[in-house]
């Protein structure tokens, strides 16, 4: 019997090394696990990273992937979360011709409707930007794509959990 | 970059002096105590060799034939002393010829530190001469990397990484140096690591875990122990041995787990996994508590996990929290090194014998005694076995040697047969199943422990993956016993082919050449036995003399090694012929 699978996002603390990107991503492509997304950056703490990766395999995968990303000597701590327990989103930046913002009236209501909005305007090309969740962002670009997309690029999801992380109290104990 | 060195001279203190990276790089290891290593020459690591042969009175450098070599070499040293091994080797080539022994030693948990030359900083990802990406390349495989692209780096980052190969739960770490490091000069001073913020090498032992385990243990008939390396590891032989005996509990080892109690213990009920003994394999599936010590399911060791020890509960004791549950679900999970762990139990356990229980394992190993050990060790055909080999070498050696073997039936044939009285004595591949292991292992071993005497026993195939390293064994003068058990065929692979693949022998007969010219080649004394007659003079010669010995022994081509867990199978459906 296949377990079920579920989206997960894992959030990973780690130090901000040469190289762990590689190794925190070959724990998923060793299993053959796909990527569904990923997200570096700097953390709530100073000197801090965090990777932000959503997956969709089975709760006991997940478990074990998370024992074998905090087995890393660099990974701080690793938590895994469903979307009921994160306030997450996605970011997305579409690059249109400018003719169309004068000449097609609709945009200027689709863009308004999905509380995207545009970040410039010159004589060739305007640009959109919208943040939100996944399913929002693919409305937009189905709506938009009716009028011929240029340059269309998405995010990799970035969340909050609704739980305390404690990262500063695990970072202290590691020093004590 | 110039400020901050004249900044630094300002704050000079009596322990730094200006030194090269390279010469920094042989201080940090002798500052480890690192008195023996093992490696290759080449142009990205000349600097470094450069100043091995200034301080060649303080350490001892060996030329391995081959980087491969360097490594298993390395991981014999280690796994027989317990210290960290070390392998150095250049950019390129070098460097992804360590690649097998790192992986080796990162799933068998063997700590080694393996450093590599690097092409000059402002040449990194030019494609320049002998430039490998060798940290991306050995991430999957080590516990931990890093490179050096500034001298100033060394002496932090090689503490680091003798710190972590070392501690919890051991394993490899690669430190790759640019030539442009080790020619720069800098002000060193070195301090060893403490620790590492984001590690925790051993998880705080829980004492609620340790009652719930002794509650448990307590309570049950049928309890059965099956340990594994994390016992030697830990250097928990004597706290083991004491919960073995007060609990009265059969205990079972994993390949790695050889030798942590002796074999001749009464307690000891053998090998567990596709070729260990019958009785422990049978009765795992038969017991009511299994108490896994330092050991991780590896599916050698469980077959189909399907219908492990369903019926019995499970308590894990184990110092790595991602194996908890990995492959078995357990029901008591204490955390915490081996001896930790077991010193703490150990008070807590009352005192039992469960002679019944331990009744049924003497009956199974009766029958398999008369169904497979008999034969193996007193074979009434003609051709000699590779069990009676394996007699004749323990019973000369009184179960006090330390046997390194290779890959293969010569390696299952040796744990089943030979006795090992010490700890640290069953040196093997076991994990990664790397053919050619052996004799350089064997080379580290002897070197590591020269007090002990130490026997390579590989098959004629896997000795021949590595067999260059007679150069070193000559060179080096090491006075390890090298055993060949030829069968002319790679044996484990014909076997199955005959018992799953209808006998069709693809590519596993073997035209070998003349073993006894390849070693007096070396001007390696050597002798090759062909009838049971000449075996225990051949022998005796081989332990009396003293430098290193080459013994090729021809066996019956076509043996079988059982009993036998075939792939997918149960524990319980052990196959005995």
């Amino acid at each position: 019997m296949e377990a079920e699978n579920n989206i997960y996002t894992v959030s990973v603390y780690t130090e901000n090394n040469i190289g762990l990107l590689n190794r925190i991503s070959a724990i998923f492509q060793r299993r053959h696990i796909n990527i569904e997304s990923i997200n570096s950056s700097v953390s709530e703490i100073e000197g801090v990273s965090k990777f932000t990766i959503v997956v969709n395999i089975s709760e006991e995968q997940m478990k074990k992937i998370i024992g074998q990303i905090e087995k890393q000597v660099e990974v701080i701590k690793a938590y895994f979360h469903t979307d009921e327990d994160t306030i997450y989103q996605e970011s997305c930046i579409f690059k249109m011709k400018s003719d169309l913002l004068f000449e097609e009236r609709q945009i200027q209501n689709i863009i308004k409707e999905s509380n995207a909005r545009i970040v410039t305007v010159n004589r060739d090309f305007f640009v959109i930007e919208k943040s939100g969740r996944k399913e929002e962002i693919e409305l937009l670009y189905r709506e938009l794509s009716a009028f011929g997309i240029m340059q269309f690029t998405r995010s990799g999801r970035i969340a909050v959990t609704k739980d305390e992380m404690k990262i500063s109290t695990i970072l202290e104990a590691f020093q004590a | 970059m110039d400020t901050k060195t004249i900044k630094k001279e300002t704050n000079t203190t009596q322990t730094t002096e200006r030194i090269s990276g390279s010469e920094a790089i042989i201080k940090c290891l002798l500052a480890e105590g690192v008195d023996t290593l093992y490696g290759y020459p080449g142009g990205a690591i000349m600097p470094v060799y450069d100043e091995l042969y200034k301080y060649q009175d303080k350490i001892h450098h060996v030329l391995t034939r081959h980087e491969q070599g360097a490594t298993h070499s390395a991981q014999g040293y280690a796994r027989i002393s317990g210290k960290v091994g070390v392998a150095i080797a250049t950019s390129g080539p070098g460097a992804t010829n360590l690649i097998t022994g790192i992986a080796d030693a990162q799933i068998d948990s063997t700590p080694m530190v393996c450093i590599t030359g690097q092409v000059a900083s402002h040449l990194l990802g030019s494609d320049a001469f002998q430039e490998t990406d060798i940290v991306g390349i050995s991430t999957p495989v080590t516990k931990w990397n890093c490179q050096i692209t500034k001298a100033s780096d060394i002496p932090e980052v090689i503490a680091k990484a003798f710190y972590i190969a070392k501690s919890g739960r051991p394993g490899p770490v690669l430190i790759d140096i640019t030539k442009d490091a080790q020619f720069e000069e800098f002000d060193f001073n070195y301090e060893k690591c403490k620790g590492v913020r984001s590690y925790i090498p051993i998880p705080k032992l829980n004492h609620n875990q340790v009652e719930a385990a002794a509650k448990l243990i307590n309570s049950v008939k049928k309890p059965m122990i099956v340990w594994g390396q994390g016992v030697a590891l830990g250097q928990a032989e004597a706290e083991f041995k004491a919960v073995v005996e007060k609990a009265g509990i059969p205990s079972a080892w994993t390949i790695l787990g050889a030798g942590a109690i002796p074999t001749s213990h009464p307690l000891n009920i053998g090998m567990v996994g596709m070729h260990g003994n019958y009785a422990p394999n049978v009765l795992t599936n038969e017991c009511d508590l299994l108490i896994a010590i330092g050991m991780r399911f590896d599916d050698r060791v469980t077959g189909n996990l399907a219908t492990y020890a369903k019926q019995a509960k499970v308590i894990h004791f184990e110092i790595d929290p991602a194996e908890i549950d990995k492959n078995v679900k357990t029901d008591v999970a204490v955390l915490g090194d081996a001896k930790q762990s077991l010193a703490a139990l150990l008070p807590l356990l009352e005192e039992k014998t469960h002679p019944e229980w331990h009744q049924k394992f003497k009956d199974l190993y009766a029958i398999e005694y008369e169904k497979v050990i008999k034969n193996d060790i007193h074979p009434t055909k003609e051709g000699l076995t590779m069990g009676e080999v394996l007699q004749e070498i323990n019973s000369q050696t009184k179960g006090d040697a330390a046997i390194v073997t290779d890959v293969g039936q010569h390696q299952m044939i040796a744990c089943r047969y030979a006795n090992f009285n010490k700890t640290r004595s069953n040196i093997t591949s076991g994990g990664l199943g790397t053919m050619g292991f052996g004799l350089p292992a064997a080379i580290g071993a002897k070197m590591a422990a020269p007090e002990r005497e130490v026997i390579s026993i590989s098959g004629d195939g896997g000795y021949q993956m590595t067999i260059q390293e007679l150069g070193t064994i000559f060179q080096q003068k090491v006075p390890v016993k090298i055993v060949v058990l030829n069968n002319e065929f790679l044996g484990m692979v014909r076997q199955w082919q005959q018992l799953f693949f209808d006998k069709r022998y693809a590519s596993t007969e073997m035209t070998n050449p003349d073993f006894v010219a390849i070693a007096k080649g070396y001007f390696i004394e050597a002798e090759k036995v062909t009838k049971r007659e000449d075996l225990k003079d051949a022998v005796a010669k081989m332990i009396n003399t003293d430098g290193p010995y080459f013994l090729e022994v021809c066996v019956e081509k076509e043996d079988n090694v059982f009993p036998m867990i075939p792939t997918g199978a149960s524990v319980s459906d052990v196959r005995l012929e």
